[in-house]
């Protein structure tokens, strides 16, 4: 069953009307279909899993199967084809977070990533007073069999945009039920569950 | 629930004014046999046109006379994923085929004799061309969509480039934009094995009263191979052997040799392949190449279509590896189009495209539901066929 999860509705906060979009692990298609019913936008879904591929297809969107780890998106798309490029929930699974950034800012004009936070509080009680590897509501896997290779901080994120010119244009920081509060603007890395980030290339690079 | 169509009877179109080819040579009638299954709406907006590959024919579904499956039933019928419910499907047997449409077994009206090696080359342009006759015939407009697999993928290719306003959506499957150096040098292996046969008689074996039986069936033996994959063939024979001593000898030993040689004659004896219309349909496949006439761009060439696309290749195919339809997605996205494509994984290798498989299957259904919502959705123009 297709649901337009509260993240989802905070993405489409950031669409701009009749945009290009690039979904990347659009999974079922309910995001593009959501921003191409609500806000006219056009563009693919790109996902793996053959069975959220013939989901995306019966809702009549456009959904290009590739793997995000063995695929050189630049080769598919050109330079700035994309008024947006969104991955949701999937940095913290790919091989390489860093050049798949390079990537997405290469063919998209903006780029929209949400990920979860290694750095809450929860995550750092656990491996402090447990000495455990977390396993929290939004992180359930064991350390031994999780999809989540490349799990980062708010922070680690941030310093690698700084690393690689990128510039934040907006962030939002929630809980796993997509609120936000003030203790989370204050500490996000310690408070923030989820973020979302809008990103774009430093302008003067 | 599925059902199975029936018998169905095939039916020829004549065309009796003159075709001018690829290659200049002209052609002064032809026929084109072809078959239909299901009902044409009443704005003929549901027909969908199949086109088949190197040794397929218009019988793509239902039975023949002799109670033989088409080459794509388990895909075509009410219920299927292509569901005969909703469209009206049509297959024709290609120009220079052997199963009916005007190719080298029919009588050149010229000579009064059999065509044979006489009959002219014939490129899939010339295919689309002649099909486009069929089209017209059958008062079609626009073919909700085209469907083809390997060659029949090519053709949909180039009716998307050559017609474009003449179809809504190009099922691309399991295809290429054009052949490589090693699909040509296959070709061509498969085309001496013929022409090298004492029976061949330079392409006059008809009016000698035999046929070249053993180049045809080693011609067949090569092609049937680069349908497999190294996989499935080591999983379906291994080096399982018939008997359990070795004999030393050339006589079929292992598995995977009795089953070639058993392809090889089954088609060069039992479905009595012509080996000219052979020859044709291997050099129209070696000559495919619509980028040519682009400056060899195929994003230029592409950006003449404006059919939506779905482009499939299969994972363990290398005859047309899911790289070729790379090339292909690649050149669509770079003109925006409305492009899907899926990667099926499968063991089959080339010949997948013709085998049921739950992921095909879906992807099928799941974008038919979109072919169907788009020629239920179009406005009916007054402009029955021209």
């Amino acid at each position: 069953m297709s649901l337009m999860t509260p993240e989802f509705k905070l993405i489409s906060e950031w669409i701009t009307p009749n945009s290009r979009v690039l979904d990347l692990g659009c999974g079922d298609g309910t995001l593009l279909e959501h921003l191409i019913d609500t806000y006219d936008v056009t563009g693919y879904g790109m996902e793996l899993d053959p069975t959220k591929n013939i989901q995306a297809m019966q809702k009549g969107l456009n959904v290009i199967q590739g793997n995000l780890n063995n695929l050189d998106l630049e080769d598919y798309f050109d330079a700035n084809s994309f008024d947006y490029v969104i991955m949701t929930q999937a940095l913290q699974v790919v091989g390489r977070p860093d050049e798949l950034l390079e990537d997405m800012l290469a063919i998209g004009k903006e780029i929209i990533i949400t990920f979860p936070n290694f750095g809450h509080w929860r995550n750092r009680a656990q491996l402090l007073l447990k000495g455990r590897m977390p396993k929290t509501d939004t992180l359930p896997y064991q350390w031994f069999d999780t999809p989540n290779i490349h799990m980062c901080t708010f922070n680690d994120f941030e310093t690698l945009c700084e690393d690689k010119d990128i510039e934040v244009v907006a962030r939002t920081v929630v809980n796993t039920e997509h609120r936000t509060s003030f203790g989370m603007r204050l500490a996000p890395n310690w408070l923030g569950e989820v973020a979302l980030y809008k990103l774009q290339r430093k302008s003067d690079t | 629930m599925t059902q199975e169509l029936g018998i169905i009877t095939p039916q020829v179109m004549s065309i009796e004014s003159p075709l001018t080819l690829s290659s200049g040579s002209v052609l002064p009638r032809y026929d084109l046999t072809f078959e239909t299954y299901g009902e044409l709406n009443a704005d003929a907006s549901n027909a969908l046109l199949i086109c088949h590959a190197l040794s397929g024919n218009h019988h793509v579904a239902g039975l023949d006379v002799d109670g033989k499956a088409g080459w794509w039933n388990s895909y075509i019928g009410s219920g299927k994923p292509i569901d005969t419910d909703q469209f009206f499907v049509v297959c024709s047997n290609n120009l220079g085929g052997c199963h009916g449409s005007t190719g080298p077994t029919t009588t050149n009206p010229e000579t009064g004799k059999v065509y044979g090696p006489d009959f002219p080359m014939v490129t899939c342009k010339d295919w689309v061309n002649s099909q486009n006759e069929l089209r017209k015939h059958l008062g079609i407009d626009q073919w909700a969509a085209l469907i083809g697999g390997s060659m029949g993928g090519m053709q949909v290719l180039q009716w998307s480039i050559n017609y474009p306003d003449k179809l809504r959506h190009a099922l691309v499957i399991a295809a290429a934009p054009k052949l490589s150096a090693q699909n040509i040098a296959f070709n061509e292996v498969a085309r001496r094995a013929i022409m090298t046969d004492p029976d061949f008689h330079e392409g006059r074996f008809i009016e000698h009263s035999t046929t070249p039986k053993q180049g045809l069936a080693q011609a067949r033996m090569l092609g049937h191979l680069t349908y497999l994959s190294d996989d499935m063939m080591g999983s379906k024979f291994g080096r399982e052997r018939r008997e359990t001593d070795l004999k030393y000898s050339y006589d079929v030993e292992f598995q995977v040799e009795s089953y070639l040689r058993y392809q090889g004659e089954k088609f060069a004896t039992k479905q009595n392949f012509d080996a000219n219309t052979y020859l044709l349909m291997t050099k129209a496949l070696d000559y495919f190449d619509p980028a040519a006439e682009f400056n060899h761009d195929l994003t230029k060439t592409l950006s003449q279509a404006t059919a939506k696309f779905l482009v499939v290749s299969f994972t363990t195919d290398w005859r047309f590896a899911p790289a070729r339809s790379h090339e292909i997605v690649k050149a669509l996205l770079d003109n925006d189009a409305d492009v899907s494509y899926a990667e099926v994984t499968s063991e089959h290798g080339h010949d997948a495209f013709l085998l049921p498989n739950d992921h095909y299957m879906g992807i099928f259904r799941a974008y038919m539901k979109r072919v169907l919502h788009d020629s239920l959705t179009i406005t009916t123009t007054s402009e029955a066929a021209k």
